[in-house]
């Protein structure tokens, strides 16, 4: 990789003066501490639309497709709308983590595990409506081709809905696997710190006994490399193969030839503008603002405004080639869409997601954090109706006017959805407690060329690492008094175990030397009568116990930071 | 400083001199009369196992060109109006082949100028020391722009039949082009060529002026400058490449239409583009010019050409196979057309410009070595070539096509020109930019 050499009109990408433990600490923090109440009224909303549309999914089951509000002619909407706004939000994760991989670009380490954890989750809401949509989904099985007992029935293979099948698995598969490689050193690090043992074992886990040790790190690279190589395409052609669902049918306003790339577009449109929404509440929730910074939003800001343009291209290609194609029925889809009953869609549509991205050109408004929530929200509202304009205003109207209807959703429809979006918030919500959220391994790796504190000294000419120069002399040490009796009890009960210190034969250590211990700590500790690595090397868990008694300060701190294990090592050292 | 070899010079002036011959022996060998194109064909089919395997092409149709000519009127065989009809063919193949070839390394030129934009936007930092090699290339675009730009002159002006619907006795009869001739307007179009061409060469100079400012500033005014006018740059091409695609190309097929294919030619274009440039820096730096340029520079260009050929494919297989699935007669055409009079062509680009840039550039070590880079680039190039050709010709000489003395002929002298003023543009200025701010990332530079 590159060195760490950055051109010095870089920005930062991690502010605020940070090193590695406070990359370590900030990250760990919301899995360490406890939910709050917002936390858990947010939780039960999300867990109440999830049993709702649970609900209305079982409704639609039991009775049958006929609750909801397709008919003869409409018999795509809602679901299928639904379904390709999910796989599209569920693209950015996949772009973040992978494209911008290959690009090099190095404030993709702070935005790309939620990216993909956006990525997984709402892969599962859209895998929820090829199911639910269909008649008789217990017989969902049979799109699989597997030898059976009809002779080998098998399937087509000319479908693009079979396609679909390959296609959302394959997405699925590959990226839980991508994601939870890119895990596996942030699980460890939780793992390493954590002080319950519940919490020990399940990190210990699920981090698949992470060591870190070089030739791990070498082959990590590697196949984060190669995954994202295949990931890449992967995510083109998942897109690309949900847009064939229309582009191969010969439909008036489905059958065009852009839609692969265009729903690709789309897709990284509407992830982004996802991604956005959640980091900008995240990064304020879980304090990471230090890493998640005004300039992260406005590059995705830029993402946003490119495809965006891309997308608003497209559409003006459609409208240009429909006209220029001389074909009169793919002249009335376009008609129909801009003045037909579904005018105010498309309307819709087209301001949300041609008119409002052109706003970032304006450098304050991408670098606004409230503007660019709003316009986020914007496009995934817009994106969601270009979605149901194409399905549903090419259906409603195409070849013979008897056929001619229109479309109203039920209950049944909108609670489905609102189900969909509260099971992703309680995914979402569950996995922002539970994983760190940002890669903290990711980062560290660019903290010395992009973090603000590097950044510094090196603009100020100074080593970014200086050795520490003095060997801390042996100092003269009185024996402080204790001057609490009813702690005397417990200090002579501590020094019992790790042993008292003679200032006539005993040399004092430099206990800062101790990670977790500063100066303040040392004072504490040499009020006690600790001075030396030995005597804290023979701390165990019930020592760091009576030490928090004693001292009152940052319990199982001593513990999480291993003072012990520390000072054995720094003892054999000196 | 670079100095144009004179064994190079030399070498383009004999290839541009190899060219005009070889293209004066097309324009001179044209039939004139339909009856001379009816014995030429006769002649030819004759001559057809000989002739053929010299060219190493065997076209499968041209031994039964009478019926099969799709989308025309000539169902009863050798009357008057085909011959006509061939004779129209035969005369627009001379022109066809000046045109793919024009055009061919003008989309080289402008396909490098979206890289070069796309560099200075998104800030790269490993770029920069290659951006006079991509001002060297781009500079071909005004003398490439201006051939183009008579190219459409000349058409309008009636010299040849290439575009039929500047035709007005055929949209006399054609009730779809009489639909389209709001936009498909001779006048009109020559405007929008104007229009495109004046944008692309204006970014083109400006950026090149703000580029060598910035070398002899003391701040980065002039980086900033450029960074915009890139970004407006982008914006601008991704219209009027679209735009340049349907009336350049797709207009000679004037019946047919596909909303992808302005993207397609884009990926074509920006494949070749990079190629380009990967094979004259991997020159420039063989002959000790560019001493910064290490391997890891041409690993990234090989990796981009490697990435954009498979997206080409990625476009072309969509349009085809969509046009294909569907199978709707007003489209399907052109593609049939294709398959049966250009079966090895339309069918081995696919393999040059997919198959081998796949099999070739997957190794990351391959992609340092230079000698490979630049067979790949080549295969890439003339694969890429095929692709235009493949668009241009079945709609202007139909299945009267070969790959002959004017083809190379026009593929020479364009080389030639490209070669003398790419090259001639590298002598003016130093090949490495001294104060971008982002040299000294580029020079470390190491992947």
């Amino acid at each position: 990789m590159a060195s760490h050499y950055e051109a010095p009109i870089r920005k930062p990408l991690v502010i605020g003066d940070k090193n590695y433990h406070d990359v370590s600490v900030d990250i760990a923090a919301p899995i360490e501490g406890r939910a709050n109440r917002q936390w858990w009224i947010v939780f039960s909303i999300a867990l109440a639309a999830l049993l709702w549309g649970i609900g209305a999914i079982i409704y639609t089951i039991s009775t049958g497709i006929g609750t909801w509000g397709l008919n003869k002619t409409v018999n795509w909407a809602w679901d299928i709308t639904n379904f390709v706004w999910w796989v599209g939000i569920g693209h950015a994760g996949t772009l973040i983590s992978a494209v911008l991989l290959l690009f090099r670009q190095k404030w993709r380490m702070a935005i790309n595990r939620s990216a993909e954890a956006m990525t997984i989750f709402s892969v599962i809401q859209a895998g929820l409506f090829p199911i639910i949509h269909m008649g008789r989904p217990w017989l969902a099985y049979w799109v699989v081709p597997i030898p059976n007992q009809f002779g080998s029935l098998w399937v087509n293979f000319n479908s693009p809905l079979l396609w679909d099948v390959f296609a959302i698995s394959t997405y699925l598969s590959v990226s839980l696997v991508f994601w939870w490689t890119g895990l596996l050193p942030d699980f460890a690090m939780i793992r390493d710190r954590a002080v319950k043992p519940f919490q020990k074992k399940i990190y210990g886990l699920v981090s698949f006994g992470w060591t870190g040790r070089a030739k791990d790190w070498q082959r990590f690279e590697e196949v984060s490399l190669v995954l994202a190589g295949l990931a890449t395409p992967l995510v083109l052609s998942v897109h690309t193969i949900v847009s064939f669902d229309f582009a191969t049918s010969v439909i008036p306003g489905w059958h065009t030839t852009i839609f692969p790339p265009y729903f690709v577009a789309g897709a990284i449109f509407s992830g982004f503008a996802m991604v956005q929404t959640l980091l900008i509440i995240m990064r304020k929730v879980c304090s990471l603002e230090a890493y998640i910074t005004v300039q992260h939003i406005e590059l995705m800001n830029i993402v946003i405004m490119v495809t965006g343009s891309i997308v608003g291209c497209a559409y003006i290609t459609e409208l240009f080639i429909a006209w220029y194609s001389g074909v009169e029925y793919e002249q009335y889809a376009f008609l129909n869409r801009a003045t037909g009953p579904y005018w105010w869609a498309y309307l819709l549509m087209m301001s949300c997601n041609v008119v409002s991205p052109q706003v970032m050109w304006f450098k304050k408004i991408r670098t606004s954090i409230v503007i660019s929530f709003v316009i986020s929200i914007v496009v995934n509202i817009g994106m969601w109706f270009e979605r149901f304009v194409i399905i549903v205003t090419s259906l409603h109207r195409d070849y013979l006017p008897s056929s001619w209807t229109m479309f109203s959703p039920t209950f049944v429809d909108i609670g489905i959805f609102i189900g969909t979006i509260g099971f992703f918030f309680v995914l979402f919500l569950l996995y922002a407690r539970t994983f760190p959220v940002i890669a903290q391994a990711e980062v560290k790796s660019i903290l010395k060329s992009s973090g603000s504190k590097y950044k510094k000294l090196r603009d100020a000419g100074q080593p970014l690492y200086q050795m520490p120069t003095e060997i801390a002399p042996a100092r003269e040490v009185e024996v402080a008094e204790v001057t609490k009796p009813e702690e005397t009890a417990k200090v002579g009960d501590l020094l019992s175990k790790l042993g008292t210190f003679d200032p006539d034969t005993d040399k004092a250590d430099d206990l800062k030397k101790v990670k977790g211990i500063g100066p303040k700590m040392e004072q504490t500790l040499n009020q006690i009568g600790i001075y030396t690595f030995a005597q804290v090397s023979r701390m165990t868990d019930t020592e760091y116990r009576m030490l928090d008694e004693i001292t009152g300060a940052f319990p199982g701190r001593a513990q999480r930071d291993d003072w012990a294990g520390q000072a054995m090592k720094l003892n054999k050292k000196s | 400083m670079y100095t144009f070899s004179n064994r190079l010079k030399i070498g383009a002036i004999v290839l541009m001199a190899l060219g005009v011959v070889g293209m004066g022996v097309g324009f001179v060998t044209v039939p004139s009369t339909p009856e001379e194109a009816r014995n030429m064909v006769a002649a030819h089919d004759d001559g057809h196992g000989d002739s053929h395997a010299e060219e190493g092409e065997h076209p499968a149709a041209a031994s039964e060109h009478p019926a099969e000519d799709a989308g025309h009127a000539a169902a009863s065989g050798h009357d008057a109006a085909h011959d006509e009809h061939l004779m129209h063919q035969l005369q627009n193949r001379p022109w066809s082949a000046v045109y793919v070839a024009a055009f061919f390394f003008f989309m080289i030129a402008l396909g490098v100028l979206a890289f070069y934009a796309i560099q200075r936007a998104a800030q790269a930092g490993w770029s920069p020391l290659l951006f006079r090699v991509m001002e060297g290339i781009t500079a071909y675009l005004v003398p490439g722009g201006i051939i183009m730009f008579v190219l459409l002159i000349l058409s309008v002006m009636h010299f040849n039949h290439m575009f039929v619907w500047m035709d007005s006795e055929v949209v006399a009869e054609d009730a779809l082009l009489q639909g389209k001739a709001g936009y498909l307007d001779p006048t009109f179009f020559l405007i929008r060529a104007a229009i495109f061409l004046g944008g692309w060469i204006l970014y083109r100079e400006v950026s090149r002026r703000l580029s060598l400012a910035q070398d002899e500033a003391d701040d980065n005014r002039n980086f900033v400058k450029n960074f915009r006018w890139a970004a407006g740059f982008l914006v601008f091409y991704l219209v009027t490449e679209s735009m340049m695609s349907w009336d350049w190309i797709m207009s000679i097929d004037p019946h047919w239409f596909s909303t992808l294919f302005g993207w397609y030619i884009f990926a074509g274009m920006m494949v070749s583009g990079i190629t380009v440039i990967a094979i004259i820096t991997i020159y420039l730096k063989s002959k000790g010019y560019l001493p910064d340029v290490n391997d890891s520079h041409i690993h990234d260009l090989a990796k981009f050409m490697f990435g954009f050929s498979i997206f080409w494919t990625y476009l072309w297989f969509s349009q085809f196979m969509l046009i294909w699935y569907a199978n709707i007669p007003e489209e399907v055409t052109y593609f049939v057309t294709r398959i049966e009079d250009y079966n090895l062509p339309f069918f081995g680009m696919v393999a040059m410009n997919f198959v081998f840039p796949l099999l070739l550039l997957m190794n990351s070590d391959y992609k340092r070595i230079n000698w490979f880079v630049v067979m790949a680039g080549i295969v890439i190039l003339a694969g890429h070539y095929v692709d235009v050709f493949n668009m241009v010709m079945p709609g202007t000489v139909g299945d009267q096509w070969s790959i002959g003395i004017p083809e190379f002929g026009a593929v020479c002298f364009f080389a030639g020109i490209f070669i003398l003023w790419v090259f001639r543009a590298l002598t003016k200025v130093p090949l490495q930019p001294k104060r971008n701010p982002f040299i000294e990332e580029s020079r470390h530079f190491h992947y």
